[in-house]
């Protein structure tokens, strides 16, 4: 196990994230893959923080790393909850919730 | 053993989150979203950060799973089946590979070859997140409490365009003038055709 696993494994995660926002077609859908794309981000993070990278080998242990993904996460949930409920305000107004019917703001 | 325990909770991760972007139905994904976060939470045990991964099953199993639920519950449309991907799926997936490739290049080119993991004790973390990161801590429990009222805010049945404005109007205020009587749209009513006298039918 070694560290080369764990970014590889974040990259993939994080391209099928882009793939689920570029192609679905349902806003929640799109919530979900970029919930997908965050936790690639936190997984690479956590990784890098938890292996020992040469220049820090002696170092004190730290713990940077991990106090970022607590924030992302903090960040996350309050995203979740403010696009749930535009989300349901734009199902009460339009009846729909395909991202390609939303064209309010088009020229 | 490490390794087999990684390559089973990576495995599960990769196979639910392609479950998420290709199923076509949307509560499964859901469902396949948490075995995803699930498995990223696993992942958090093997590098040894276990209050993250109890963070995560906690706040991303427990919370964000319910109210993407929820939100799939209230917004319950008969075109699920139907909304599935673009057109220019491909374009996407195109896109997204073009992508994994860049990042597999770069990082197998830059691999550091680490394989020494530490873990970090809650103890650090606390200490870490309430002297040095005191004032991003502050600030988020803000953002989160700014989220909440706008959640509520833009949820609520309202607005001037809002068929289904449930609310009742304001009660008129002494203080201020009266407002004009807001125009409402009556049906167009037209008057009763008149029947020429005499002709019945």
């Amino acid at each position: 196990m070694m560290l080369i696993h764990f970014q590889l494994l974040a990259a993939a995660l994080f391209c099928l994230g882009l793939y689920g926002v570029l192609a679905r077609r349902s806003a929640v859908m799109v919530l979900m893959a970029v919930e997908i794309m965050l936790n690639a981000v936190n997984l690479n993070l956590v990784a890098y923080a938890s292996f020992r990278l040469p220049p820090l080998m002696d170092g004190a242990p730290l713990a940077q790393g991990q106090v970022i993904v607590v924030f992302v996460i903090t960040i996350a949930a309050a995203e979740v909850a403010l696009a749930l409920a535009m989300i349901m305000r734009l199902y009460r107004n339009r009846g729909s919730i395909n991202v390609d019917e939303i064209n309010l703001l088009k020229g | 053993m490490g390794l087999i325990l990684f390559y089973t909770f990576a495995l599960s991760t990769f196979l639910a989150a392609i479950g998420v972007v290709t199923t076509r139905n949307i509560v499964y994904a859901a469902l396949f979203l948490l075995g995803a976060l699930t498995g990223v939470a696993g992942l958090f045990v093997l590098l040894l950060a276990e209050f993250l991964a109890l963070v995560q099953l906690l706040i991303y199993g427990g919370a964000i799973i319910i109210v993407i639920l929820f939100g799939l519950m209230l917004t319950r449309t008969g075109e699920y089946e139907a909304v599935n991907e673009h057109k220019r799926w491909p374009f996407a997936a195109i896109a997204s590979i073009a992508l994994f490739a860049l990042l597999a290049t770069a990082i197998v080119a830059d691999d550091t070859g680490a394989d020494q993991r530490r873990g970090v004790d809650l103890t650090t973390i606390g200490t870490e997140l309430f002297e040095q990161w005191a004032v991003p801590f502050e600030i988020a429990s803000l953002v989160l409490l700014v989220a909440l009222v706008g959640a509520i805010v833009i949820g609520k049945a309202g607005g001037p365009d809002d068929p289904a404005d449930t609310t009742p109007p304001a009660p008129p205020r002494d203080d201020l003038p009266a407002p004009e009587p807001r125009a409402r749209r009556v049906p167009n009513r037209r008057p009763p055709a008149r029947r020429p006298r005499g002709a019945r039918s």
